[in-house]
């Protein structure tokens, strides 16, 4: 049964979820698998893979997101030019220096060319862990994309009952998505009680709560959720004469805590981001009666997130999702925080700021690398931008 | 403000063509002027990708097939890429993407002109092939918002397991069938006739045949083709607008006998400055080249009497060498394979295990990789790859950096360097192996 922090102060919870965060050897994770002899732990990297699987086998999922800025990189630069961005890098280092030793399967979703290479060179480095490309359907029909994804998810799934030694019955798997449906209600609520009070649920608490889900049982992460926001609308805290803004293109690659925390310091309440898509990705309850793969599957087709990995078959919604996100959260601008080197955000970034443009959302954009440590320039620019808008939306 | 100035190339001399690079060339001006026709002539244009380019396809809606890749490269030959990738990044495109997108879309800021200096036509269609490359969706999202046209999206399932299955294949002739023929049908005005597709691609198999004997004389010694700086002329019209064509079959007869007459002869392969000297170093290359100092990156091998005999770079429009062929007896399920097989689609292991066997087959002295600075689907993973394909060979590995076409990452020096040192390598080896005998 998940332990309950009920009736903590959010510090408390808070300081628990750094601790996972800044224990790059996943003890947590480990300990948990050294509980029972037929536990595994399959690692995925971002921004997606269908986790009701995974917890549907009896198995831990856990999201790896490179090192952060506290691992130090001495074998994973070998193994990348200088122009590779730095989450692959720190993943390598990661998986050469012994701390996913404990990881029996790798999942590495489709989002872009370096995390589809990187599959490959798991496999060739890794050769005795379970490893698998996931892809999914760029193609929305039912009848095409969504039979396609139907028979990756079955694929996946007789994989990971062969590391099972048993079936995965469709009862267990309706279990699962209930579970990670009330984990993605509460983290919805998460968000929801950001964009109403983002006083209340400071930027990097609500990061470091929303982490934690990527290395917690789903079971005891919607528990430290549920506690953190009873605690969260508790406790009066001071706010803010910040500007709200929504942050978007920090959905692979992760900025440093202290990036976060910077921004809110500079005058930026984070309303809404892109950040640890997985944890929200389908954006509706999916159906625990029939077929679970089914309902998968549509779920991911008509109810999931909008992202650089993501096609968008009809030019005019392309960007859409960014303006409805500024709306939905009454942010008054939008900061573009995109990795060095990486494509989709990239690439994307231009388009989608030709969408703010015409919808007349101010933005700013910097790029950032998950070891960044020089903040000031963040900071100033940030700080510039929240000035501007306070001094000229007319609040 | 930055400035490029990109050196005039020196008054060449007169560059040694033979017989076939002269028929390329001439059928790539009549593409090109039949291309930017296409306003007066009626034709419609669509856009798409050399992986997965579905050319007896798109010629089934009497389409003309546009690459903006191959107009990337065609501006980085003429050097005027690295103005176009500036003018992108004056427009807000990050310095960190791939230069080829920014070629294109600074060249359609700067008057979209073709090679033969008139403008290029907008597309009817982008024909988005998504095949082994990521870039290539932003890539024609990009291009959409400019053009304000119909976007058709193929997917191809990435062999992330080194095979096909099943469902890749239902998935992507389900897309043609119910997606990508419908709209190719309502755009081009054109119904679509299976039988003429089956034409196409007998005549496309024909013509692939032909090429592998090519890549495949270099197994010879001499090698009598460069298959890298030689195989780009070689694959043009196949990877372009040619495939499926009377012409394609023409050229690549034309290129086999041409080819099998050097071989006859012990000749080796003809360079910029004539017939290549004696072949002292046989090595495979993988990456794309660089296209804005091609004929001086060229020089650097040909000069030191290096010949690549095979290449990754010549199979990113098809692997035809390991058997595949384009089958009209089951039209549509072929092109899946097709897409499937490309040589960016491929695992990283995949890789691994054809470039392997290449430095085998063809007796190489080793692996060198170009890795191009704007190209993470070749590139990330290319510094494993090198160690593995030593490892398995027992052959010296090199690296060396640069990029497609952004002349600002080509330094010459540096190049030279990392390529004599190689070559030294080469030999240490080669005495080192004499020296156990």
């Amino acid at each position: 049964m998940a332990a309950s922090l009920n009736g903590h102060a959010p510090a408390a919870i808070v300081a628990r979820a750094q601790a996972l965060f800044d224990d790059l050897s996943f003890a947590s994770a480990r300990a948990w698998k050294a509980k029972a002899p037929d536990r595994k732990v399959i690692g995925y990297m971002p921004i997606y893979v269908p986790r009701e699987l995974i917890h549907a086998a009896g198995f831990l999922p856990l999201g790896i997101l490179g090192g952060g800025d506290q691992l130090e990189v001495i074998h994973g630069d070998a193994y990348y030019q200088s122009y590779i961005c730095r989450i692959p890098r720190s993943t390598v280092e990661l998986g050469v220096s012994g701390r996913l030793d404990f990881v029996d399967g790798m999942l590495f979703p489709s989002i872009c060319d370096v995390i589809r290479n990187l599959s490959g060179m798991w496999k060739t480095m890794f050769p005795n862990v379970y490893v698998r490309y996931f892809d999914v359907p760029q193609n929305y029909r039912d009848d095409i994309g969504g039979n396609y994804y139907i028979n990756e998810l079955a694929e996946l799934r007789h994989d990971l009952e062969g590391l099972r030694g048993k079936p995965i019955t469709d009862e267990e798997l309706r279990g699962s998505i209930a579970v990670y449906n009330e984990n993605r209600r509460l983290v919805r609520d998460l968000y929801a009680l950001r964009a109403r009070s983002p006083w209340l649920a400071p930027a990097p608490e609500a990061y470091l709560v929303l982490r934690a889900g990527l290395v917690l049982p789903v079971e005891e992460h919607s528990q430290m959720i549920r506690d953190y926001l009873a605690a969260a609308t508790q406790e009066e805290r001071p706010r803010r004469d910040n500007c709200r803004i929504v942050l978007t293109g920090v959905f692979c690659e992760q900025p440093p805590l202290n990036l976060i925390r910077s921004l809110e310091l500079a005058g930026c309440y984070i309303v809404d981001d892109d950040l640890l898509l997985v944890t929200r990705w389908l954006t509706a309850d999916v159906p625990t009666e029939g077929d679970p793969l089914q309902n998968l599957a549509l779920a991911f087709l008509h109810h999931s997130e909008s992202t650089a990995a993501k096609y968008e078959p009809d030019l005019k919604e392309k960007g859409q999702h960014l303006v409805h996100a500024v709306r939905r959260s009454n942010a008054e601008g939008v900061i573009f925080a995109c990795p060095s080197f990486c494509d989709p955000a990239l690439l994307e970034r231009p388009m989608l700021q030709h969408v703010l443009k015409n919808a007349e959302i101010p933005y700013i954009a910097f790029k950032y690398a998950e070891n960044s440590g020089q903040m000031q320039p963040i900071r100033e620019q940030a700080g510039t931008f929240s000035d501007s808008i306070k001094l000229w939306s007319g609040r | 403000m930055t400035v490029i100035t990109t050196p005039k190339a020196a008054p060449a001399n007169e560059v040694e063509k033979d017989a076939s690079m002269v028929k390329q060339k001439e059928m790539m001006a009549a593409h090109y002027d039949r291309l930017t026709s296409a306003p007066e002539t009626g034709e419609k244009v669509a856009s798409t990708f050399v992986p997965g380019n579905l050319n007896e396809l798109i010629m089934c809606f009497d389409l003309v097939n546009n690459l903006p890749e191959v107009n990337a490269i065609q501006n980085g030959l003429r050097r005027q890429s690295g103005a176009y990738v500036l003018e992108a990044e004056k427009i807000g495109h990050s310095e960190d993407v791939c230069t080829y997108v920014k070629s294109d879309i600074g060249m359609m800021a700067k008057g979209n002109l073709a090679p033969n200096g008139k403008k290029f036509p907008s597309p009817d269609v982008l024909l988005l092939s998504y095949t082994g490359c990521f870039t290539f969706m932003k890539w024609f999202e990009l291009l959409r918002e400019q053009y304000q046209c119909e976007t058709i999206m193929l997917h191809t399932p990435y062999m992330g397991d080194g095979k096909i299955t099943k469902n890749m294949i239902e998935y992507m002739v389900k897309q043609l069938k119910e997606e990508v023929i419908p709209k190719l049908e309502r755009i081009s005005g054109v119904k679509f006739d299976i039988d003429r597709l089956r034409e196409y691609l007998k005549k496309s198999a024909m013509a692939e045949d032909d090429l592998v004997r090519v890549l495949q004389s270099a197994k010879s010694k001499p090698a009598p083709i460069d298959a890298y700086f030689g195989g780009i002329y070689y694959i043009g019209p196949i990877f372009g607008a040619f495939r499926g064509t009377d012409d394609a079959i023409a050229y690549y007869r034309f290129l086999r006998a041409e080819v099998d007459e050097r071989l006859a002869q012990g000749k080796g392969p003809v360079t910029p400055d004539g017939d290549m000297g004696k072949e002292k170093y046989r090595l495979v290359v993988e990456g794309p080249p660089n296209y804005t100092n091609f004929r001086q990156f060229w020089k650097m091998f040909y000069d030191e009497g290096a010949v690549v005999v095979a290449s990754s770079y010549t199979k990113v429009g098809g692997v035809y060498d390991l058997g595949f062929r384009h089958d009209p007896a089951k039209p549509l399920e072929t092109l899946a394979e097709y897409c499937l097989g490309v040589y960016t689609n491929r695992s990283l292991p995949m890789r691994i295990d054809m470039l392997a066997s290449y430095v085998k087959d063809y007796d190489a002295d080793g692996l060198l990789i170009n890795s191009i600075k704007s190209c993470n689907s070749f590139s990330a993973g290319q510094l494993l790859i090198m160690r593995e394909v030593e490892k398995r060979t027992g052959k010296p590995a090199a690296f060396i950096e640069s990029d497609l076409v952004d002349p600002r990452y080509f330094s010459a020096a540096n190049i030279k360097n990392r390529l004599e040192s190689y070559f030294q390598m080469i030999e240490q080896k080669r005495a080192g192996a004499l020296a156990a005998a």
